[in-house]
């Protein structure tokens, strides 16, 4: 156990450091919601989902999708980490032609499983796919990242409500509570706590972690298989790991300068 | 002449297709008995997922369904199908280009009870501007039911306007439908019509007024909204000395606009039938909607005039 955590927290400094290279200074990227996301997503990644890099379309993998879109650094870190793509594609983010588009695009990308980044929008699609995977037969699981400022969106409580009227056994949403939007602390506008009991409320199984602890991380993801549709509120930092980023709402979509980019690619050294 | 209910055929064409492949499902928001999806859950309620009133989640939902290799059917009103799913249609469905087809039935002002709420008078407009939707609207129900196949075996998202009301089958038994094809359903030299769904009958009644008063005019059924090639509406006009567009719908975005894109720098006079920038309103009837709109067979007999004085 204690040598599959400190892989995966390697893992995880490893994406942070492809989401900083991906960036770059100077220029905007979401550095925040990639961040934060890092640990849950290694998580998934590199130990609970079933999925093959060099079959992308295997039918009985595992689904990852991510609903908060913006944050798409940390999934291309991972899917390139795990060879989806060529590492070198990181350094074309977000230009014309690439594969990595500012939000996810599954017909550009292998590994994305579908087009998210209109808040909402991926609860939705997560619970459709796991409808469409029972009435196969298959066994995958659904994985779904939802952002604690995607809570607002009325979509989010439309997915709550089917999941749980269809028992979709085989979704796990995981909430990345960082606390911020993109124009402050959540708390300061339509302040979406508790979430806990909201989702409780709405039929949920919730189990609420420390989301950069990967012990807990690891724990959840394996409870979670007991019957669902699960719900893992992970308390997380915005900009987890980038000292300067850490709960600065400047850095949901900001810049960094020459300085920070080193300093922020130094601290992540293997 | 059989005369058909476009929403029955919808439905009974769905359960035909349910029972070929096991892959067709089908998702309502509480409105099957509208919509006729309800047939298709009586057949194969598996199959069948009730979304209740949450039509953005239904369209993302489909759009799952369709990433594990399904053919969704999603169905409402046209309003809510079109509108309250707009951007869930755009980004879930459209931008991936996934085999979703959004079935919206009351089109046009065929709720006429409802008011402008639940009239869908600028649904093509905004499915039309989605890069790659396809948009299908049929006039009878030997064309719903082969719209209803066409839009299951197109791999990409299909917008369905379904209208209300009962009309009689005016297809050529031998006519295969074909998505992106307009046709001549009369023949006509002096004039072109080219009309969509409920209006291609009142075209063909304004072509058997016309004819009495010496003028021939041509009807071009066209039942596909997008894709609609230009050259293939400009060979539709040829020889006539004028053109009329007739849709239930506003004019802005719809047939008209197709076609007049289609034939611009063309330099024959062009009338557009449609509704005007105006919103619809509830009547007593759909005849009454119809009148007030002016959107009658002698509304188009009447533009078919005024264009030819102006040739």
């Amino acid at each position: 156990m204690d040598a599959t955590i400190a892989f995966l927290e390697g893992k995880a400094r490893a994406l942070r450091r492809k989401i900083v290279r991906e960036i770059g200074w100077g220029k905007k990227g979401h550095l925040g919601g990639s961040c934060s996301a890092a640990d849950l997503v290694t998580a998934l990644y590199f130990g609970k989902m079933r999925i093959d890099p060099r079959n992308p379309g295997w039918p009985d993998r595992d689904r990852f999708l991510l609903s908060k879109g913006h944050g798409a650094l940390v999934q291309y870190a991972a899917l390139a980490e795990l060879g989806f793509f060529p590492e070198a594609e990181l350094d074309r983010v977000k230009t014309l032609g690439s594969i990595l588009q500012g939000h996810p695009d599954r017909k550009l990308c292998p590994g994305i499983e579908a087009n998210t980044g209109s808040l909402g929008h991926g609860l939705s699609i997560a619970c459709g796919i796991a409808a469409g995977l029972r009435l196969d037969g298959r066994k995958s699981k659904v994985y779904v990242l939802v952002g604690d400022g995607e809570q607002s969106e009325g979509q989010i409580w439309e997915a709550a409500m089917a999941a749980k009227a269809f028992k979709l056994d085989n979704l796990v949403a995981i909430l990345d509570r960082n606390r911020l939007q993109a124009m402050g602390p959540i708390v300061e506008r339509f302040d979406s706590n508790p979430h806990a009991d909201k989702w409780a409320a709405f039929g949920w199984r919730v189990i609420e972690i420390d989301g950069h602890d990967m012990r807990q991380i690891v724990g959840a993801l394996d409870a979670a298989d007991q019957g669902g549709p699960t719900v893992i509120v992970a308390n997380t930092v915005k900009g987890k790991g980038i000292a300067f980023a850490e709960n600065n709402p400047a850095f949901h979509n900001g810049v960094m300068t020459k300085e920070q980019y080193e300093q922020a690619l130094a601290a992540l050294a293997a | 002449m059989a005369v058909q209910n476009l929403s029955e055929v919808y439905g009974r064409t769905l359960v035909a297709l349910g029972a070929e492949n096991p892959n067709v499902v089908a998702l309502e928001a509480d409105l099957g008995k509208s919509t006729m999806s309800c047939l298709f859950e009586a057949a194969y309620p598996q199959r069948h997922f009730e979304m209740s009133i949450a039509e953005q989640n239904m369209a993302s939902f489909a759009a799952g369904l369709a990433l594990t290799g399904k053919i969704a059917f999603i169905n409402s009103f046209a309003v809510f199908a079109t509108g309250r799913a707009y951007d869930q249609i755009r980004t879930s469905i459209g931008i991936p280009g996934l085999n979703v087809t959004v079935v919206g039935t009351c089109a046009g002002l065929s709720d006429f009870g409802d008011g402008s709420t639940h009239q869908a008078i600028e649904d093509v407009a905004i499915m039309r501007a989605i890069p790659g939707m396809t948009v299908i609207e049929p006039c009878d129900g030997p064309e719903m039911a082969a719209a209803v196949r066409a839009a299951a075996a197109h791999p990409g998202p299909v917008y369905l306007r379904v209208h209300r009301a009962d009309w009689p089958d005016v297809t050529p038994s031998d006519r295969a439908f074909v998505i992106g094809q307009p046709y001549v359903l009369r023949q006509g030299s002096d004039a072109v019509v080219f009309a969509a769904g409920a209006m291609v009958h009142r075209a063909l009644e304004a072509a058997e007024t016309l004819t009495g008063e010496g003028i021939a005019l041509r009807v071009v059924n066209v039942p596909t909204l997008k894709p609609v090639k230009d050259a293939d509406l400009r060979a539709l006009t040829e020889g006539v000395r004028a053109i009329v567009t007739a849709e239930e719908h506003t004019i802005n975005g719809g047939l008209g606009s197709v076609v007049c894109l289609a034939l611009r720098g063309d330099g024959r006079p062009v009338e557009c039938v449609a509704i005007q920038d105006v919103w619809g309103q509830s009547a007593a009837s759909y005849g009454d909607l119809v009148g007030h709109y002016r959107l009658t067979a002698g509304d188009i007999a009447e533009a078919v005039r005024i264009a030819l004085r102006k040739a």
